[in-house]
């Protein structure tokens, strides 16, 4: 209250402060300034410096079949980790998602097993990734209860009902190119399934059928995994950035009191993020099926999820909810892939590869705080 | 119900004690009338009398615990008074929700604010009403947001130099002045400031009062709550002292001095004490 009285009389005129640089062409100045700015820098520097150690190491990182490996083993790490984006954008996180990866293919197998041409059961199987996803929201939202139990005592869950169901047996839809996997209960390659019969003839480039189009499409293509993974990589980022929907997201991460208070429905935002990570999470277990042939209950769904997030984290996207970055979890994801394709490339060791992915972490954390802050003394 | 000024000698120059019988009064943008609120036993307040002229910036000075965020709660439909009748532009009101104030052109500017630190200017006084295309699917219009914000933002002068900085860059007074600039934007008829001064410094607290004034310039009626005398003499054109959930004092700053409201308030402190050691001892 003793403060010094501000009256009318000895205000001074705000100083205009020099608009923001844009569009001023590029200087090295500007060009540092930029890149510091960008959340994605640390991870994008991490990156450049390990493709290039390991190229001078080994020839054999940039050939296509190595190229095409290593983006195929990234392709789930991209689209569960740009998920994972949506949901620490809500200062939320999912660990379900990498068992939704494998539980959705398992039910694909069975409702296949059981008779159920494999497209309605891919169908069916996204499906029932939703509704997991609608499940961890409702509880997380209405029950109040934290994500990270509601989705780890999702991940058990489900783990379980993929075990009970497979009695610890592997999925066999073996797809060769071009023909329909045959189930037990499939009298002939197309019984069942929704396409003409041009599909029994043998295909190839010169004759395609349109089942071959069908699988290769949706996994067994050398590309297909990793195209997909970078169209939802792009439509998470488009949703998140140019969309209503993306703003409203980030407002009820960044201060939920605020965005509630504007009248953002912020419960329905958090329930159609878990709806989506989910889906594309099930999506990308069912493509990997069809590419892989085969899928082991074993505990792979609960490892798959960790190096998402952490594609996410070292990315630039923070743990307590509004700053997001898509293109930093792409880049991400594919160092985590280069890493341990440069190191088995290598012959060292891949226990090296959590021990150095650790180390990685941390210090990319601790450079991501450094440069959050060099940026905002920039910016002012 | 009880109107009875707790304080009687308490100069009451104006409005308050003279009750409207009518509520055609059109000058009168906001009106209350016993607004009284129990929370348990406890007595938050006990029959507020209040009007807000239009234009008018009205100050409300009291201690801690006098009722003034209470009353404020109850104008901006964030509680429910238990009896009492508002009154906007002559129409009695009743508000159920935040949005039901609004609906009426209440708007309030509470001290956290309300903004999203991690979005921009422009994403911020847009914030629920964002501009899109192709309808329904959503997509931001994303230069058209930043020029309405860069033309509104000039309209009621206040500079902001980069409409993308994010909010938590911005200093305290430009975030105060981007929570007015939200609220007003929208035909805002009454706006309510919970301490808009708060924690600011000189330069800071000039480019409110600049908002403000010229606001109010533009037919805003205001209600600032604020601790600081020099603060509200500065700004506001009357002056509401509320104690024990009552206003006790109700006087235009041209009448009045800092010194003067501050004798006013520290005898009515010290009468409370004599009160209160007369119980004691009988």
């Amino acid at each position: 209250m003793a403060q010094a009285a501000v009256t009318t009389s000895d205000r001074t005129p705000v100083p205009p402060v020099p608009p923001a640089e844009v569009g001023r062409g590029v200087t090295p100045a500007s060009a540092l300034r930029w890149a510091i700015q960008r959340r994605e820098a640390t991870v994008i520097a991490i990156t450049i410096l390990t493709i290039i150690y390991f190229a001078i190491r080994t020839s054999a990182l940039f050939t296509v079949d190595n190229t095409i490996v290593t983006l195929q083993y990234v392709a789930p790490f991209i689209v569960i980790g740009a998920g994972e984006v949506l949901m620490l954008v809500l200062a939320e996180i999912d660990l379900s998602a990498g068992q939704v990866y494998l539980t959705a293919p398992w039910f694909v197998y069975w409702l296949w097993t059981a008779g159920v041409p494999v497209g309605w059961a891919i169908l069916m199987a996204l499906a029932l990734s939703a509704v997991i996803g609608l499940v961890n929201g409702l509880v997380t939202v209405w029950l109040r209860v934290p994500s990270l139990i509601v989705t780890l005592a999702m991940t058990f869950l489900l783990y379980g009902l993929v075990l009970v169901g497979s009695s610890y047996t592997q999925a066999q839809m073996t797809w060769t190119k071009g023909t329909p996997p045959v189930s037990p209960v499939q009298t002939a390659p197309c019984h069942g399934y929704p396409l003409p019969a041009s599909c029994l003839h043998a295909p190839s480039w010169s004759h395609p059928s349109p089942y071959w189009y069908y699988s290769n499409i949706l996994g067994q293509g050398s590309w297909a995994t990793i195209l997909w993974a970078l169209l939802v990589l792009l439509m998470i980022w488009f949703l998140l950035k140019r969309t209503r929907f993306g703003v409203h997201t980030t407002a009820t991460g960044g201060n939920i009191l605020a965005a509630a208070e504007a009248g953002i429905p912020v419960a329905r935002v958090k329930i159609w993020c878990f709806m989506i990570i989910s889906t594309a999470a099930g999506f990308i277990g069912i493509l990997d099926l069809i590419r892989l042939g085969s899928m082991d209950p074993g505990d792979y769904g609960l490892n798959i999820v960790l190096p998402p997030i952490v594609a996410a984290v070292i990315g630039g996207t923070a743990l307590t909810g509004g700053r997001a970055t898509v293109l930093g979890t792409l880049i991400g994801a594919l160092f985590l892939g280069v890493l341990e394709d440069g190191l088995n490339l290598t012959g060292v060791s891949a226990n090296w590869f959590f021990l150095l992915e650790g180390v990685i972490i941390i210090i990319a954390m601790v450079f991501n705080g450094q440069l959050t802050g060099l940026a905002a003394r920039f910016r002012r | 119900m009880s109107t009875a000024a707790a304080f009687p000698e308490a100069p009451v120059p104006d409005g308050a004690g003279a009750k409207p019988a009518s509520n055609a009064q059109p000058d009168v943008i906001l009106r209350t009338e016993g607004i009284t609120k129990h929370f348990g036993g406890v007595v938050a307040l006990r029959g507020i009398d209040m009007h807000l002229n239009r234009g008018e910036v009205l100050g409300l000075v009291g201690d801690n615990g006098a009722g003034k965020s209470t009353f404020v709660k109850i104008l901006c439909g964030f509680q429910r008074q238990d009896e009492g009748r508002i009154f906007v532009e002559g129409q009695e009101v009743s508000f159920h929700s935040v949005g039901d104030a609004r609906a009426v052109g209440i708007e309030t500017v509470y001290q956290d604010l309300a903004l999203v630190p991690q979005l921009t200017v422009y994403e911020n006084l847009f914030l629920n009403r964002e501009l899109t295309s192709l309808g329904k699917v959503g997509i931001l219009s994303r230069r058209h947001m930043r020029d309405l914000a860069r033309q509104y933002l000039d309209n009621i002068k206040v500079n902001m130099p980069d409409l993308d900085a994010e909010v938590e860059m911005l200093s305290g007074g430009q975030r105060q002045a981007v929570a007015v600039a939200r609220a007003t934007r929208l035909n805002a008829k009454i706006l309510l400031l919970d301490e808009p001064l708060a924690a600011m410094g000189a330069k800071e607290s000039a480019l409110i009062m600049d908002l403000v004034k010229d606001l109010s310039s533009r037919g805003v009626s205001m209600i600032v709550i604020d601790h600081n005398y020099a603060h509200l003499f500065a700004l506001c054109d009357r002056l509401n002292v509320i104690q024990q959930g009552t206003v006790t004092v109700d006087i235009n700053v041209a009448e009045t001095s800092i010194e003067a409201l501050t004798e006013l308030m520290v005898s009515a402190f010290r009468r409370q004490l004599e009160a209160g050691h007369q119980a004691l001892q009988s």
